[in-house]
């Protein structure tokens, strides 16, 4: 939190249902006060840390989902690293980290011993950072779907390779600014026109289930978590994390600036089966992507020293793109927005 | 079962005995025909309760295995050459995570220049891995080194590599006593792991280790092959006690007792050597070999014993340091030390160039004459290395040096016949 901001402790223009009005049945796993904390407290994450927290519910959801018949294999990178230094833990769930580039191979690894050990109800968890996964781990975790595994893999993409300090991944996006992608030149930032969507690479495969999550939506984030733990075959979840160090926005703001991304467009939030999308989370409140890039520093240079109308445009014609393309928004929201 | 088999099958058959509980195959030759052997052998049912699993690559395939034996599976899996550089890192994870994990490699050189025969620098290039490493002699020693291997993995807790030479030996056909179920079962006990990923007993493994406990760890990896010092020989007369045959061990020596010169090799050319060794001693000649058979822990002690002794050494070398010359000389000696033993490295064999009698039987004989050099190639063409060497001293874009040299080569051969 700098200096500047307010700390609010309630929400507002969340559309959050008050948990205690739902069913018992339905009710957000992470106000369950027998909840598996399998991410607890005390670990290193910097303050407002939108991995820790996906973990954390995406975790605590799969415990449940499994009865605690779980195994995990974590990649390196932020979430490996603020979570284990070594002789402290905050995994309260069985927790193996191998290397950067395997743990989609290890899931499988995992997978195949639960099953020649006829354990059949232990199940399995993979997951890594975005560099972790669509970059180096690409080849391991297309193997693990092409060859079906039974795996969940889940990636937390905060849009750049964190751990290290703010390097350019293939899932950092146009214009941002990382350390290898400055903010100098006549382009400043991250070139446009590159990148992968893994989400869409993985319903190629035709693997069982593919969703995309967001911080910004935790009930949506433990719902899809249960929908994949209650299939077999390898499953895809990738969750959008704001990183607020690497992004330069507030520390206060990881939720917020998670909500924009997926109110402007720039990150789809859907579901898929067997290759077809089957549900999207649609927008509710449509906003233009500025909104969403003026509280990131690492947009900076497209609004000064002056505006860059034509680079801000370019990004609003990939929000309005992925809005047409996944069929975001609502009824009642269409022609909202300028 | 007495049989006459190719050596990758023998190796199938011994690693199923064992009963691997997953396996993981990616092929590269020369170990295609033992991931080959064991496929057939899961899809077949004849090895049950197994998860074969065709892997996208030597990086996956080790990582597959991590998370397999992490889980408490027993671990298989086979590669050479340019596979086990691509899985270097999770080699070296492998053995950091203290994973009992057994894999084949069936010796091969490392390109470029891209080329499939044997020689050992894809083994040396990981011997720091923290793997315990044993070359094997024959195919019947490939057999049943792979039996002691799974015993003494799981035993200490660190994964062994069975280095085999690839094509001399993995696709040799040779008479293999291929073992009975019933008495590998009663030698190799179910895998009891030391620690495992488990929902009944939740652990954190792989924890980030800093400069407070990580010189501690690595020393443990150490300790271990200390161990395994003790415990290779051990598991060589265990074996020999239910199987009827010698096999394994540290080392073998041969007419090394009164030896003044001694020949030390690793892998399948001992089997050459010997029989030059046999020639000479007819002849008088106290000459003698070790045939080492663990290089990594490197028997140090166990090769004071057999050649402390001689006069001279001198190692027939299938890989090169660049840069310095011989891996084994130069951890042979350690074993020296305090005496002033002449040791003479010779590289030999690279890239699967054979290594004759006739050539092994001269450098032998210089080394007795003590005119042979320190570090010396044997059977190198200095013609054709000279004649390189001058078109890159007047020509600036002389291009690939392999090409040249084989366009070179091609030219003298054309000009000869
Ligand atoms: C083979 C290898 N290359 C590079 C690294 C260095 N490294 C460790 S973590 C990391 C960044 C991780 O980025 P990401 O996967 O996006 O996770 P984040 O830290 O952003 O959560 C890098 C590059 C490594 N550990 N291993
Ligand atoms: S750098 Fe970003 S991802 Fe890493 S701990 Fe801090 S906030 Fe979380
Ligand atoms: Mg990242």
């Amino acid at each position: 939190m700098t200096g500047a901001s307010r700390v609010k402790f309630y929400q507002t223009g969340t559309f959050t249902v008050g948990n205690r009005l739902l069913d018992v049945s339905v009710r957000s796993v992470q106000s369950d006060a027998d909840r598996n904390n399998s991410l607890n407290s005390g670990h290193r994450a910097c303050q407002g840390c939108g991995e820790a927290l996906g973990a954390r519910y995406a975790l605590d959801a799969a415990m449940r989902a499994v009865n605690g018949r779980l195994v995990v294999a974590n990649a390196t990178g932020c979430l490996e690293v603020f979570s284990t230094p070594y002789p402290e833990s905050s995994w309260r769930v069985a927790w193996l980290h191998s290397l950067f580039a395997n743990a989609a191979a290890v899931g499988t690894g995992m997978a195949a011993a639960m099953k020649v050990k006829g354990r059949k109800d232990v199940r399995v968890i993979a997951q890594g950072g975005d560099g972790g996964t669509v970059d180096i781990g690409f080849a391991c975790l297309s193997g693990m779907f092409e060859r079906d595994d039974d795996v969940l893999y889940i990636c937390y993409d905060n849009e750049a390779y964190m751990n290290t300090g703010i390097q350019r991944s293939s899932a950092t996006p146009a214009a941002a600014r990382t350390m290898t992608t400055p903010a100098a030149g006549q382009e400043p930032g991250n070139v446009f026109g590159q990148g992968k969507n893994v989400p869409l690479i993985a319903m190629a495969h035709g693997i069982p289930y593919v969703a995309t999550a967001s911080v910004a939506d935790l009930r949506d984030l433990e719902y899809k978590v249960g929908r994949a733990m209650a299939i077999h075959g390898a499953r895809y979840l990738h969750v959008h994390v704001p990183c607020p160090l690497g992004w330069g926005c507030d520390t206060g703001d990881t939720l917020k600036v998670a909500r924009l991304a997926a109110e402007s467009g720039l990150f789809p939030i859907f579901e898929a089966e067997a290759g077809e999308v089957t549900g999207r989370r649609t927008i509710r409140r449509r906003v233009p992507v500025e909104d969403y890039l003026k509280m990131q520093s690492r947009f900076a240079h497209l609004f000064s020293p002056k505006r860059d109308e034509r680079r801000i445009a370019m990004i609003q014609a990939i929000a309005d793109r992925n809005i047409r393309r996944f069929g975001l928004l609502d009824k009642s929201e269409q022609g909202a927005h300028p | 079962m007495l049989k006459q088999c190719e050596g990758s099958i023998a190796i199938a058959e011994a690693v199923a005995l064992c009963r691997p509980e997953v396996i993981c195959a990616y092929p590269i030759t020369p170990q295609t025909h033992i991931v080959e052997g064991l496929g057939l052998l899961v899809k077949s049912g004849k090895l049950s309760n197994c998860e074969y699993i065709n892997v996208e690559s030597e990086f996956a395939a080790m990582s597959v295995a991590i998370g397999a034996s992490a889980c408490g599976a027993r671990a298989y899996t086979a590669t050479a050459s340019q596979g086990i550089l691509y899985m270097a890192e999770a080699v070296y994870n492998a053995s950091g995570l203290g994973l009992p994990i057994v894999m084949t490699v069936g010796n091969r050189s490392i390109g470029a220049p891209i080329n499939i025969w044997n020689d050992h620098t894809d083994s040396m290039a990981l011997r720091d891995a923290g793997w315990i490493q044993l070359f094997a002699e024959n195919n019947q020693e490939a057999t049943d080194l792979h039996i002691q291997a799974f015993k003494l993995a799981e035993e200490l807790s660190v994964p062994v590599m069975v280095c085999v030479d690839g094509f001399i030996l993995t696709h040799a056909y040779e008479r293999v006593d291929v073992p009975e179920q019933s008495k590998v079962d009663a030698f190799l006990p179910p895998y009891e792991p030391r620690q495992v990923v488990d929902p009944d007993e939740p652990v954190t493994i792989g924890a980030m280790v800093g400069p407070e406990a990580f010189m501690e760890v690595r020393y443990l990896a150490h300790h271990k092959q200390m161990q395994a010092l003790e415990r290779i020989p051990q598991l060589a007369e265990e074996f020999r006690r239910v199987f009827g045959r010698a096999s394994g061990g540290l080392l073998h020596t041969y007419h090394t007792e009164d030896a003044e010169t001694v020949i030390v090799a690793l892998g399948s050319v001992n089997g050459t050597i010997k029989d030059v060794i046999d020639q000479m001693r007819a002849e008088g000649v106290k000459i003698g070999s070790v045939s080492l058979c663990s290089f990594r822990p490197f028997p140090t002690a166990a090769l004071h014993a057999a050649i402390g002794h001689a006069k001279r050494v001198v190692t027939i070398e299938k890989s090169l340091s660049v840069g310095i010359g011989g891996n084994v000389s130069h951890n042979l000696r350690m074993a020296l030390q305090g005496r002033d033993t002449k040791v003479s490295t010779v590289i030999a064999g690279l890239g699967g160039r054979a290594i004759t009698q006739t050539s092994l039987r001269k450098v032998f004989t210089r080394a007795i004459q003590d005119t042979l050099e320190p570090l010396s190639f044997m059977d190198l063409n200095t013609a054709v290395i000279n004649r390189q060497l001058e078109r890159e001293r007047v020509t600036r874009r002389t291009g690939p040096a392999a090409e040249a040299i084989l366009r070179d080569i091609g030219t003298m051969a054309a000009r000869v016949s």
